[in-house]
């Protein structure tokens, strides 16, 4: 297989979806079973990854395989062109997006049965994979924003795919509103980069910084570079404080939750963060875990105490996309791509697993109104569990494995800087997240069933529906990603598949620990590692690593245990009254109940003072600025008035006042014109009498 | 009067000669007059009247300047004698000017400044750019819908392209000055602009605002002075032309058979009229700029140059709020009339027409192929926005010796 045909598969994979899109759209009226063809077609999609995948990995796997053409030219220097970037991330990337692309078509031709817009349903699934490639794919920053938007769409047309609900056109809508908050971040952040470096590619933009090229010549605007970047990460993976529209999101269609809003388009965020690893300063990076933490920790306090299925996987998957982000900004690049992954398939099989009890339970997603589900739906149940074990990460699973590994990164980070809070933050979560996770088990699965009319009706899901969850459950094991199942660090997941970062901003802009030691001592070195971008930790961090690994890896297992062993205490056993507990300390349950009110505060604060601000402006606009030109109008026709009053009473009246005393000056002469000749006579004698007189 | 109406504006954009484009702009206004004041609203003597005026002031402006022109330039006939002209390409060349023209270069106590804020108001009138735009939502709301597509699409170019066509090349030193100030009002106009919109009730004028606030883009993108802002300027100007006019005939078929365009009294039409939403759906996102539709490709453009000048940056970053305002208003709208549970007294409403087909199936496909691929309508217009942004960037250092003298 040669470079050309791994470009033509990989244009393949892209523009299939949009085809499946088009057809489906256009024909959905006319032809009922036309979904059909775009579940054929995403099927060959996903084949096509896995050849893709395959050949790379087997024969391109240290290569990067970049291939560009023009889109449009403003002039002979300014030539904007799209591309692709194949490196072995892009490929298990679009491995991971088709696959469960794919199992998500196939359990919606079960769940979807019957809904009025069924092929319009797989219309928009199309659209969404084909832009999720998109992003994957593309080897510059603007068309990642291109697809980054059009994945935004896609997303809104499916959480509102009820529209007639209010509740999801709301969602919808404030899911794009919100995402575009942070996209305003990244959009400037791309301005920056074009205004520097005159070209969108990222590894045209590397090679710049290497050679010592920055955005106004500044350390500083290099690390606002980045955090402007990663804003377009912060709405897209939902981190705080953009994190409030994934939990609404849950009012589209279960499936959809599990494909965009757990395992890949709210992945893109952490994708792009990786993608940009290389221009990242210290600074850069201490925001994005600051980030990270707190989108780890709020979230998870946040689903203790939900009661809705969705709900508390949504908030779950936050928390998760936070530890990813963490663990980037405290450098652990290969653990987040990893937990990337495994998130992606057992967050799937969750939600897929969720997707199916609400099917059986008819579109209950009440936990209150569940329980002793095992019973009716054993493979739905084994399933949750495996995934359950993963996610709180519980040995042989593939959680465990990358999320020991992001954990003991966050303590090598504390020992290597004294940040020591990332570390007790990522464990008190994981404590957090196990517990959760078990509590919904507990309560859904075990016990008695609540409702039992909803229970007798309840049956287990046919085969689309099960078969991925089998597939997404199998994959949470951990064979697949190393042979040891208790450390990915020699398995091929992390040693092969998986290409060191490569690190281009200054080195003195970077942590310590990522400096090597050889750019320590002559400048010239330093230029040359960093325009080849080789593996630049130092023998420091590979140390604390590996001391930190061990306890890193007892303590995260006990506090998953601990948190399971709680939630049994908990729920199962009922050794403790929950309600009593969560009146004792009212106050924070209702904070933790009410989702800490960052809808309230948003409403009461950005909403409403833009629509107070929009209504100001318009009172201003018809008030004021109208005001002037109606005034200004009615000014004219006063002085309009006034000058015709003028003219006609002064002007004109002069005019008749000449006449007028004209008349007057006749009327008394008239008197003499008699026409008698005595009177003329009289008068002429009189006058002669006068002159005579007078001379 | 529609097709006198077309003979102005045509000769608008076909002009070269100052008088002859002066001519055609003042054409162009009767015709409007009276289409809105006959076929239109309720308060259509109202807004025709003001039309009328608002423009007619602007036109005094652009009538003085250009008798101010024409006494301070000669131009050489075939037979060598020389005389005044309104001839716009001589009018470019800063030799062809008296040195005792007001509005000559060459004249020390020129009234150059002046004459250039004058035309500029005359231009910025039919733009129409923040204060002058009140006139825009009145006009609008009382105009029959193809009046307003006409309106909007080709109408207001009208103004920018005026400033693009005469502005910059006859005062390009004080375009060069003021382009600070150009861009100041784009961002108001941007800003400003979405706000109005989202405050409004009536779906008519909503879309007449957002036109306010597009075409703040396109002055954004003129005054950055480079070929991205240039280009993107002129590309949001074709884009927003179908762009808008797919909105205003939009706003038509529903009012066609509603007789109503309050926003809130609408509510869940996709149900009812499916195929329309899905036309209502591309023309709204592409007002908001998403990519693989037109707008985006100006926009950003529009955006790429007004960064990569030092002079309106700070206003470029500003002006990207506009991007979220877009969204808030239109998805607000697209949610209000066409989301939600259906009102029971539009179950009647029934979907497109295949005269209505006629009208948005070509624009959609123009907005859709220019979103995808650009370049046919870049490759026109690249070779005269190089050449401007070339020309004023030259006038700096010839201008700037004249008046050394």
């Amino acid at each position: 297989m040669t470079e050309n045909s791994i470009i033509n598969i990989s244009l393949a994979i892209l523009f299939l979806p949009l085809l499946g899109f088009a057809v489906t759209l256009l024909l959905g009226k006319k032809i009922k079973s036309i979904y059909l063809f775009e579940v054929f077609l995403i099927s060959i999609v996903l084949i096509a990854s896995i050849v893709l995948a395959f050949n790379k990995l087997s024969y391109f796997i240290d290569d990067k395989i970049v291939s560009e053409l023009e889109w449009f030219r403003l002039s002979d220097s300014l030539v904007i062109k799209l591309g692709f970037l194949l490196d072995n991330i892009t490929v298990l990337m679009l491995f991971v997006v088709a696959l469960i692309s794919a199992l998500v078509h196939y359990f919606s031709i079960a769940y979807m049965k019957g809904d009025e817009r069924y092929n319009r349903y797989f219309a928009y699934l199309g659209i969404f994979t084909f832009s999720m490639n998109g992003i994957v794919l593309t080897n510059n920053i603007l068309m990642m924003y291109i697809f980054w938007e059009l994945v935004g769409l896609s997303s809104y047309l499916l959480i509102g795919f009820w529209f007639e609900k209010k509740s999801a056109a709301d969602a919808g809508k404030k899911a794009f509103l919100v995402n575009r908050i942070g996209d305003i971040g990244m959009f400037a952040g791309i301005l920056i980069l074009f205004l520097t470096y005159n070209t969108f590619s990222f590894d045209t933009i590397f090679q710049a910084i290497g050679t010592g090229k920055l955005p106004f010549n500044s350390d500083f605007w290099l690390s606002v570079t980045g955090i402007l970047l990663f804003m377009g990460a912060i709405g897209k993976s939902a981190q705080f404080p953009l994190h409030v529209w994934l939990p609404d999101a849950m009012e589209g269609p279960t499936p959809v939750s599990a494909l965009i809003h757990a395992a890949t388009m709210v992945a893109a965020g952490v994708y792009l963060t990786i993608r940009i690893f290389g221009l990242l300063t210290a600074d850069a990076m201490m925001f994005i875990a600051v980030i990270g933490m707190l989108s780890a920790f709020i979230p998870a306090t946040i689903a203790l105490t939900q009661n809705d299925i969705k709900k508390v996987l949504a908030y779950s998957t936050v928390s998760q996309l936070g530890y990813m982000v963490m663990a980037l900004g405290v450098g652990a690049y290969k653990f987040a791509f990893f937990h990337l992954v495994t998130h992606a398939f057992f967050k799937a099989c969750l939600f897929l697993g969720s997707g199916s009890v609400i099917h059986a339970m008819h579109h209950e997603q009440d936990i209150r109104n569940m329980g002793g589900l095992k019973k009716k739906l054993p493979l739905t149940y084994a399933t949750f569990l495996i995934s359950s074990l993963a996610i709180s990460g519980i040995p042989l699973t593939s959680g465990f494995l990358s999320k020991d590994g992001i954990l003991a990164s966050t303590f090598a980070f504390g020992s290597l800087t004294g940040y020591w809070i990332f570390a007790v933050v990522g464990f008190l979560v994981a404590l957090m997240t196990a517990f959760y996770m078990f509590r919904l088990i507990i309560i859904t699965f075990h016990g008695e069933p609540r409702d039992h009319h909803k229970f007798e009706h309840a049956h287990e899901s046919p085969f689309v529906m099960a078969m991925p969850l089998a597939v997404l459950a199998t994959l949470s094991i951990f064979i697949f990603y190393t042979p040891n199942p208790f450390s990915a660090d020699q398995g091929w997941f992390l040693t092969k598949w998986i290409n060191a970062p490569e690190l281009h901003a200054p080195n003195a802009t970077r942590f310590d620990f990522m400096q090597s030691e050889v750019d320590k001592e002559t400048e010239q070195v330093a230029e040359h590692n960093s325009i080849h971008g080789e593996i630049t930790y130092s023998e420091k961090y590979t140390e604390a690593m590996h001391s930190a690994h061990y306890p890193a890896m007892f303590l995260s297992l006990f506090v998953a245990v601990l948190g399971i062993f709680t939630a049994f205490v908990f729920y199962q056993w009922k050794k403790v009254d929950v309600d009593k507990l969560a009146n004792s300390i009212k106050p924070l349950y209702n904070f933790s109940l009410n989702k800490w009110y960052f809808d309230e505060l948003y409403h009461k604060t950005f909403v409403a003072g833009l629509l107070g601000l929009s209504k100001i402006i318009y009172w201003f606009d018809a008030t004021i600025v109208d005001g002037i030109v109606n005034g200004s109008a009615e000014v004219t026709r006063r002085i309009a008035f006034f000058t015709g009053g003028f003219d006609k009473y002064v002007v004109d009246g002069l005019v008749n006042l000449m006449a007028y005393i004209t008349g007057f000056i006749g009327l008394i002469f008239r008197r003499v014109q008699t026409g008698k000749v005595q009177t003329y006579i009289v008068l002429v004698i009189f006058s002669l009498i006068i002159l005579l007189f007078l001379f | 009067m529609f097709l006198l109406l077309n003979t102005g504006m045509m000769g608008v954009f076909v002009a070269l000669d100052f008088f002859l484009f002066y001519i055609f702009w003042e054409l162009m206004l009767l015709p409007m007059y009276f289409l809105i004041g006959i076929w239109g609203g309720p308060r259509r003597e109202y807004a025709a009247i003001k039309f009328f005026l608002y423009t007619l002031l602007g036109s005094i402006f652009i009538l003085l300047v250009m008798i101010g022109l024409y006494f301070s330039s000669m131009e050489t006939l075939a037979d060598g004698t020389r005389v005044f002209t309104f001839n716009l390409l001589e009018l470019m060349n800063h030799a062809n000017y008296t040195e005792t023209g007001i509005l000559s270069p060459l004249n020390p106590n020129n009234l150059r400044f002046i004459a250039y804020i004058g035309l500029f108001i005359g231009f910025a009138i039919k733009i129409p750019m923040f204060p002058f735009h009140t006139w825009l939502p009145d006009a609008h709301v009382e105009a029959p819908t193809a009046i307003s597509v006409i309106l909007a699409g080709v109408l207001l170019k009208m103004g920018t392209y005026g400033i693009l066509r005469i502005s910059y090349p006859v005062f390009p030193e004080l375009t060069y000055q003021l382009s600070w100030y150009i861009a100041l009002f784009g961002m108001i106009n941007i800003i400003y602009g979405a706000l109005a919109a989202m405050a409004q009730k009536d779906f008519k004028k909503l879309i007449a605002y957002s036109s306010v606030s597009h075409m703040g883009f396109v002055m954004l993108g003129m005054s950055a002075l480079n070929t991205m802002g240039i280009s993107g300027a002129i590309l949001q100007m074709f884009n927003h032309g179908t762009i808008t006019a797919m909105l205003f005939l939009i706003v038509g078929v529903i009012y066609d058979r509603a007789h109503t365009r309050d926003l809130d009294s609408f509510g869940g039409l996709g149900k009812q009229m499916p195929i329309y939403t899905g036309f209502v759906t591309i023309a709204f996102f592409a007002a908001i700029g998403l990519p693989g539709l037109s707008g985006f490709i100006s926009e950003a453009l529009v955006f790429l140059g007004g960064f990569g000048n030092g002079t309106t940056r700070i206003l470029t970053v500003i002006s990207t709020l506009g991007i979220l305002l877009g969204a808030a208003y239109m998805l607000w709208t697209l949610q209000r009339v066409y989301l939600g549970s259906l009102n029971e007294k539009w179950k009647d409403l029934t979907d497109l027409t295949t005269r209505e087909y006629f009208m948005l199936v070509p624009l959609t496909i123009i907005v859709i192929y220019l979103g995808v691929n650009p370049s046919p309508m870049l490759n026109l217009m690249n070779a005269s926005a190089n050449a401007m942004v070339k020309f004023i960037s030259d006038a700096q250092g010839i201008y700037s010796s004249l008046n050394a003298f």
